[in-house]
């Protein structure tokens, strides 16, 4: 059964064939098909202190991102009794909870809207972000048998990790459409910023997962550190209580986490109760890029090391 | 004609940890490393005492499309290091490699198989990882299940496969990669026989769809069989290159020398741990526990194991190899229908061989249990192997004269001449 591949061959490339029928006779002349090309595909050299970012071959390996991807949905919930209805179990059960205390018995303010779904709307972007940072810094840990033996982008595997979390996000999507019906909160052209704040709110989580993975590849405390961070993360954010409960002489603390503007856009990109505080946004946006950027330096940095640490 | 692959001063060095084995660092390390770091700039004291291991040092090489190199050394002498380096996993300290065409590794077998995924997924994952494109494995998927025959098991996880199953997945996969270079890291000693028989016709058939192949492998005959060149590494560096059959020899030399400058109590445990042989000894013809034995003596080989768990069809493997890993010879309880029972405990097996009939030389006599259905993750339950010598009263007797040394007679005319080892 094996030989059906051969026998085409031999059809197609009758003289390569027969040299591998003569192997003990070592002729020096080979027939080959292969032309060497003038200049090396690739030069392997130690890299110096400055890197490229590279990423035409982040581009080159998209068809690898995309089953990374689709290895982790599909694996996610293999084995548990309730699947896939775990990504909205997590937020809406977290948000029953925050309902009753912070709601209900502390009586946080939501800016008029029902509690529920304040909390709702920043909880669907926070679970997405501290899963996809925990499961991100974990990514390459886990495939370190992966590192340790082929070569690709290692980027690719805490992006692949982040990516896989928005299967999770579009499905708790579903829980906020059902409490907006409930509560009669209809759409406003505040919607159309929400695949931009999407976009950044991966972008950030994307930018601290490579960098957390690549850390917790070389310090295993990050391991104990980062559920401790992502609790302490989650305080510092407006999601169960809205930025404008800050008194203003603070305000520009929680400006600095570039989570903030992108929660508060969340509520009113999707509830359209206020409009956008561009101010915040902007602020958001570009601490999230910067903090992208010097995850990916880097992660190039490390990652030329990477196979030497696992 | 111009090499495909171009390797300059290549070096490799490796910085060793000295916190016990544990190569990643802890935070608290680090931080009080860079505490000292400005002290050290200073004394250039910091660097110089952390210990460093050269792996490869000014490798120089040049493959031309269309060779077959093997690649060999003993263990530590920088073969799977210099693979490494040319697959781009890892980073060279010195030196260029420069590469004229796309290389495929087969560095693990089932690198990158998930274990919940079914055989189907996971030939599209495993393609992936390995550099393939979706339409490529789709083109090429109908081949590869074949090739593996598991076309019945195909929507099956494969955590549920027998490990036979798994390794014939994993390696038609990699099979089926079309590089311009072929690396291949010791993928020739899994599986049995009939497959790593079946690796072998494979390997030669991708001779004429690559345009080179490396190989590192310490299994001579198949070294031997498959390729015209070879290179040989010791301690990082290129101690030797040209033509199989000149340097196989050299190499096989130099084993043996090792061999015996080791000290004869030589052993070496390994396995799941699952059942542990616990001691493997050697008993001649007058009952006695003995490290060296005579062309044509009798050896009787008592295995002392325990299984830490219940292990069902178990099987109990025994073999004399050659320090190269060739196996003179071998045998098996299932070979000859010998049924063990369940394993429980501590308990004895033994094996009798009524002949010793190898030349002289040092051997190793390898005791293995493992599992009849070679479930995955289990393929080995339990391991030893012990060394021995085997002498004989014919001084000139060596591997001049073949492995074996059977029992004969020469006739000639009407004297008759009795081999002196089979009195």
């Amino acid at each position: 059964m094996g030989l059906t591949s051969n026998e085409n061959v031999s059809a197609l490339e009758p003289a390569v064939t027969k040299q591998t029928a003569t192997i003990t006779e070592a002729s020096p002349i080979r027939h080959t098909s292969y032309q060497v090309p003038d200049n090396p595909l690739v030069v392997i050299a130690p890299t110096k202190s400055w890197v490229a970012l590279n990423l035409g071959d982040l581009l080159t390996y998209r068809e690898l991102l995309y089953f990374l991807i689709w290895r982790d949905v599909k694996v996610r919930y293999k084995q548990t009794a309730l699947g896939a209805a775990w990504a909205i179990i997590q937020p809406l059960f977290t948000m029953l909870i925050f309902t009753l205390f912070f709601g209900r018995l502390a009586g946080i303010s939501s800016e008029g809207i029902p509690y529920p779904i304040f909390a709702y709307a920043g909880l669907l972007p926070w679970t997405f972000f501290s899963n996809a940072i925990s499961n991100g810094s974990s990514s390459l840990i886990g495939d370190s048998r992966l590192i340790t033996k082929v070569y690709f982008p290692r980027m690719v595997i805490p992006i692949a990790a982040v990516g896989a979390g928005l299967v999770d996000f579009v499905i708790a999507f579903i829980i906020l459409v059902g409490l907006m019906a409930y509560y009669g909160i209809g759409l406003s052209l505040n919607i159309l910023m929400l695949p931009v704040l999407v976009l950044l709110l991966t972008l950030l989580a994307t930018g601290v997962a490579m960098w957390m993975s690549a850390l917790n590849l070389k310090y295993r405390d990050v391991r104990y550190a980062l559920p401790f961070l992502i609790q302490l993360w989650m305080f510092a954010s407006p999601i169960i209580y809205p930025a404008s409960l800050v008194p203003e002489r603070w305000k520009w603390a929680l400006a600095l986490n570039p989570l903030t503007g992108i929660i508060e856009g969340f509520r009113a990109s999707l509830l359209g109760y206020r409009n956008f505080d561009w101010k915040t946004l902007t602020i958001s946006a570009v601490i999230t890029l910067i903090i992208l950027i010097y995850s990916a330096y880097t992660f190039r940095r490390m990652e030329k090391g990477f196979a030497d640490i696992v | 004609m111009k090499p495909i692959i171009k390797i300059q001063n290549l070096s490799k060095r490796y910085r060793l940890g000295g916190n016990g084995g544990a190569r990643y660092a802890t935070l608290r390390e680090s931080l009080s490393g860079m505490m000292r770091a400005p002290l050290a700039i200073l004394g250039r004291k910091g660097r110089a005492s952390r210990p460093e291991l050269w792996a490869l040092k000014d490798i120089n090489l040049e493959i031309m499309p269309g060779e077959v190199i093997g690649i060999i050394g003993s263990n530590g002498a920088g073969k799977s290091t210099l693979l490494k380096v040319i697959s781009r996993v890892t980073e060279p300290t010195e030196g260029r490699v420069e590469l004229y065409g796309r290389i495929g590794s087969l560095l693990e077998v089932g690198t990158g198989f998930h274990p919940e995924l079914t055989g189907r997924e996971n030939v599209y994952l495993n393609g992936a990882i390995l550099g393939m494109k979706k339409e490529e494995i789709e083109r090429k998927f109908n081949d590869i299940v074949r090739f593996a025959e598991v076309e019945r098991f195909l929507d099956t996880p494969i955590k549920r496969y027998s490990s036979g199953m798994y390794v014939r997945l994993a390696f038609a996969v990699a099979a089926h990669l079309e590089p311009d270079v072929l690396l291949v890291d010791e993928v020739l000693s899994v599986g049995d026989m009939a497959f790593q028989k079946k690796c072998l016709q494979k390997i030669s058939q991708m001779r004429s769809h690559s345009n080179a192949i490396l190989i590192v492998s310490h299994n001579m005959i198949a070294v031997r069989a498959i390729c015209e060149k070879v290179i040989l590494l010791s301690q990082g560096q290129l101690a030797a290159a040209g033509r199989a059959d000149e340097i196989v020899p050299l190499y096989e030399k130099l084993m043996l020398e090792n061999v015996k400058t080791e000290t004869v109590a030589d052993e070496r445990e390994e396995g799941m741990g699952i059942i542990r042989v616990k001691s493997v000894r050697l008993v001649n013809r007058a009952g006695t526990e003995a490290r060296a034995f005579d062309t044509g003596e009798s050896m009787k080989v008592v295995v002392e194991y325990e299984a830490r768990q219940r292990a069902v069809s178990v099987v109990a493997y025994a073999a004399i190899r050659r320090p190269d890993g060739f196996i003179c010879m071998g045998t098996s309880t299932r070979l000859e229908g010998v049924v063990l029972p369940p394993l429980e405990g501590p308990g004895v097996v033994e094996l009798e061989i009524s002949e010793l009939l190898v030349i002289p030389g040092y051997y190793i006599m390898d005791v293995t249990f493992y599992d009849e259905n070679f479930e995955f993750r289990t393929y080995f339950l339990g391991r030893k192997q012990i060394s021995f010598q085997i002498n004989s009263s014919l001084p000139s007797l060596d591997d001049k004269y073949g492995v074996f040394y059977q029992k004969h007679k020469w006739n000639i005319d009407d004297v008759n001449v009795n081999s002196p080892a089979h009195r």
